[in-house]
């Protein structure tokens, strides 16, 4: 009984992006059963690696996760959301191989250096959003619009209009595997950059001053907590999730090209957020959320292009199915079901006192 | 006798999760009558207000205006009944001016025609003598003219049955008595009011009846004659008020001796003029005036919490510079703000989180206060300040107004501090919350901490404090203590003019 009675009541916030996962696994199992399969094939470069449309619908939500991560803390903060990740993801892999090229060869060391140098110059632009958003109160979505419209240009100009590519077995290693690891190197990132966000959260005090700040603001201020710093140490945080995202963008290529690498990400980014019941007006968040959001997005996209549906209806497609996401995951919805559930309840435990008389 | 019943509620059930809000409790309502709603915080009687217009729907019961049965599923159908409500908190659009916020929903054509809303809203607001515009941006108007236009809106939409729910907490006398001489004007008229409010004396002045609530369960209904304050109190908490006013002495020889622990030189703020001020350890003193004297805004500055503009400030006798909350904070002030819901509570977080919330911030960005240590405070405030709340996680937004109100004082608590600045602590909360942190200033006091304490309720300053600052036009014009601390001498110098 008590059991029953926690899980009536936990519809939380995660109730939502795990349905939906569950719905599109089954879905998928009795379309196809042999969706799921997963094999070990030999790659081009002769490692042993895990394969199949679950292997690529992980790896490929892999930035999208990284971002959604990042948002999900500027949108808990600011009310708002970044729409420059793209942009600034794009001039982050720039940088990024802008430094790979200044040598002869590359090394690990080279690697560590350009993507270091990628995420300084990511977190510059995240503090330039940051800096709009926070100490001029521009409205986030308008703040971001500028590197939003002008981030592509000067990823173009940072190589000088080339798209170079980039030709090392470590780069190829950071874009697929690792030799003798069979999990993509991408989904290894991940894994790492939620445990560093939760390390961040178990070490600082980071989740409860970020909520305060962005369910209010006045309150916040009159506790002591400088909510200038909190929004832009968000975007600057955001901004190294835009620099990792970036580098495994142009990792999985092996070349950079600005008009391309994470096209259109931050619609789904801000998308993957919402769908982890995440209120895009700011306030109380949940990481993991915004992670499930992100698999689903991608897994919604793998299994119509799995269904053969070609990628110009794939878009609409998926538009059918997040409105119903979205939908369900409303207030009003969620409100009504809650009512259901305790008129279901109370109709039991009448049943339950008349059987004891 | 029976055709003047207006409104009737049978057997109100209302369950929350966790808790019986209201078992089986009546309620009418007579036409041309002011009826009180009395009882203290968590009573139900905000929940049997919001189940008559439409914020809830009960579990159980019956609800009949002029003998028809109504059920009421949003607050639409509730005004379409006649059942026009003005809530506690101000609800209007603060972005919106005075005419459209009077109007605004009710639209008789699918235009809005603002110029005829104008002159309609200055109309109705000279008949009622409400000193503002229909041109006038909503948020630029003090609380309490914002407080009145809502109930100018209520007035104007031919309510049969008008619900005020504590519309007189941010209201100073004379704005009261212009309410009072509206209501009885309104009563005139046969519509009938439900009056909620935690000021007694307020109640026996305009009431015909009054019905009391406690623990969700109906005490009684009263003629207003046949109930004395004493019994009307006894009522609501179910004790004798001897017991409640035994609130121990207060220890104003003691504190004169002391050090002085905070003192300000011609401190001045945005908002605030310059003034001088000091405070001695374990003192309670308090800064009173009407609203809009400065009261506030004085100890905003003492705090930081407005941008300081020039004065020192000295603590134990050293320089020392205040021109953020977190500077004083760090200097052992803490300051309850006037506005529980803007600058008190984060409603979204729980109980822990709040309570934990200013010791967190002093406590720095590096060191979070572990999970299990915040349930340890969380628990130990919950039990000293005895708040109502279904767990220690429930969202603070959830509780009942004078339990938020625990949740704020149990953070400042929590942060230890040598100086607690309460600006109108007890406003919105029933009698029996309102003695407990009277009395909890005065142990405060015993144990060494100063407290500057600002309450609408002279009577209630008078009990506490020990020295009166006191406040007209934004200067401080007097200061009282000893003998010359009576109602009487508050009146006088808050008044001005010849003593």
């Amino acid at each position: 009984m008590d059991t029953k009675k926690k899980f009536n009541l936990s519809l939380g916030q995660l109730t939502i992006p795990i349905i939906a996962i569950l719905i599109l696994v089954v879905f998928n199992l009795i379309r196809d059963p042999s969706f799921f399969s997963i094999g070990i094939t030999q790659n081009n470069d002769g490692n042993s690696v895990l394969s199949g449309n679950l292997i690529t619908v992980i790896n490929g939500a892999s930035e999208l996760a990284i971002l959604a991560m990042g948002m999900t803390l500027v949108t808990a903060a600011c009310g708002g959301q970044d729409i420059s990740v793209g942009a600034a993801a794009a001039i982050a892999g720039s940088a990024f191989v802008k430094i790979l090229k200044s040598g002869d060869s590359i090394s690990v060391g080279t690697v560590i250096l350009a993507f270091l140098f990628a995420c300084v110059v990511a977190m510059i632009f995240g503090a330039f959003n940051g800096t709009l958003v926070a100490v001029f109160k521009i409205q986030p979505m308008i703040a971001t619009l500028i590197l939003y419209t002008c981030g592509r240009s000067i990823a173009y100009w940072i190589n000088g209009g080339a798209t170079p590519t980039v030709q090392s077995s470590i780069i190829t290693a950071i874009g697929g595997f690792i030799p003798g690891i069979p999990v993509p190197t991408p989904v290894i990132i991940v894994v790492v950059v939620a445990i560093i966000f939760k390390l961040v959260f178990h070490f600082t005090s980071l989740e409860i001053l970020t909520q305060s700040v962005g369910i209010n603001g006045s309150a916040a201020r009159l506790n002591g907590i400088n909510s200038t710093f909190i929004k832009l140490l968000s975007f600057i945080i955001l901004g190294v999730c835009v620099s990792v995202a970036g580098c495994i963008g142009v990792s999985r290529l092996g070349l950079i090209n600005h008009e391309t690498l994470l096209i259109d990400i931050e619609m789904d980014t801000i998308l993957a957020v919402a769908i982890g019941g995440n209120n895009l007006g700011g306030g109380k968040f949940k990481i993991s959320g915004s992670i499930i959001g992100a698999y689903v997005i991608q897994m919604l996209t793998i299994t119509l292009y799995a269904m053969k549906v070609s990628s110009t209806d794939v878009k609409a497609y998926k538009a059918i199915v997040i409105i119903l996401l979205v939908v369900i995951g409303s207030p009003v919805v969620k409100a009504k079901f809650e009512k259901l559930m305790t008129k279901l309840r109370s109709g039991k435990a009448k049943e339950t006192v008349k059987g004891a008389e | 006798m029976k055709e003047d019943v207006l409104l009737t509620m049978r057997h109100i059930e209302k369950r929350f999760p966790g808790v019986l809000a209201l078992n089986d409790v009546d309620f009418t309502l007579r036409k041309g009558e002011i009826h009180a709603l009395m009882g203290e915080n968590g009573a139900g009687k905000s929940t049997l207000i919001k189940i008559l217009t439409g914020v809830y729907q009960m579990d159980r019961g019956e609800v009949t205006i002029e003998g028809t049965p109504i059920s009421i599923h949003s607050p639409q159908d509730a005004q379409n009944n006649g059942i026009s409500t003005v809530y506690q908190e101000i609800t209007l659009c603060p972005n919106l001016t005075v005419a459209e916020n009077m109007f605004i929903g009710r639209e008789d054509s699918a235009w809005i025609r603002h110029k005829d809303y104008e002159k309609r809203a200055d109309e109705i607001l000279e008949k009622l003598g409400i000193p503002t515009r229909g041109v006038t941006q909503l948020g630029r108007c003090s609380l309490a003219i914002q407080q009145m236009v809502a109930i100018a809106r209520a007035v104007d939409m031919k309510c049969k049955v008008l619900i005020l729910d504590e519309p007189t907490s941010s209201l100073d006398d004379k704005e009261v008595n212009m309410l009072f001489k509206l209501m009885r004007d309104l009563k005139a008229q046969g519509v009938g009011i439900i009056f909620v409010t935690h000021f007694l004396e307020q109640v026996y002045e305009v009431s015909d009846r009054i019905t009391v609530l406690r623990n969700g369960e109906l005490v009684g209904e009263y003629p207003v004659e046949q109930l004395p304050q004493v019994e009307l109190v006894a009522k609501m908490i179910g004790k004798s008020l001897d017991e409640l006013s035994n609130l121990g002495e207060k220890n104003e020889k003691a504190a004169e001796k002391n050090d002085v622990f905070y003192e300000a030189e011609s401190l001045s703020s945005s908002q605030a003029l310059p003034f001088n001020f000091k405070i001695h350890k374990g003192e309670v003193n308090g800064f009173t005036g009407l609203l809009g004297s400065g009261r506030s805004e004085s100890v905003r500055a003492i705090f930081g919490a407005d941008k300081i503009n020039g004065g020192t400030v000295k603590i134990k006798g050293e320089n020392v510079k205040i021109t953020r909350p977190i500077d004083a904070m760090k200097h052992g002030i803490g300051y309850l703000a006037e506005d529980r819901k803007r600058d008190g509570i984060i409603a979204e977080l729980s109980v822990r989180e709040n309570i934990i919330l200013a010791l967190q911030v002093m406590n720095g960005f590096f060191k979070p206060i572990s999970r299990s240590e915040s349930e340890a405070f969380a628990d130990e405030y919950i039990k000293v300040l005895n708040i109502k709340t279904a767990s220690r996680e429930t969202p603070v937004g959830s509780l009942s107004g004078g339990n938020q109100q625990k949740v704020i004082l149990a953070r400042w608590l929590l942060t230890h501090p040598d100086y607690l600045i309460l600006d109108e602590p007890t406003r919105g909360i029933d009698v029996g919350t309102k003695l407990e942190i009277q009395k909890l200033v005065l142990k405060l006091a015993e144990d060494g901490v100063s407290v500057t304490f600002i309450s609408s309720e002279v009577e209630e300053m008078l009990r506490t404090c020990s020295r009166l600052i006191v406040m007209r036009d934004r200067h401080v014009v007097g200061e009282l203590k000893g003998d010359d601390l009576n109602q009487a001498q508050v009146m006088k110098t808050i008044a001005g003019g010849e003593a």
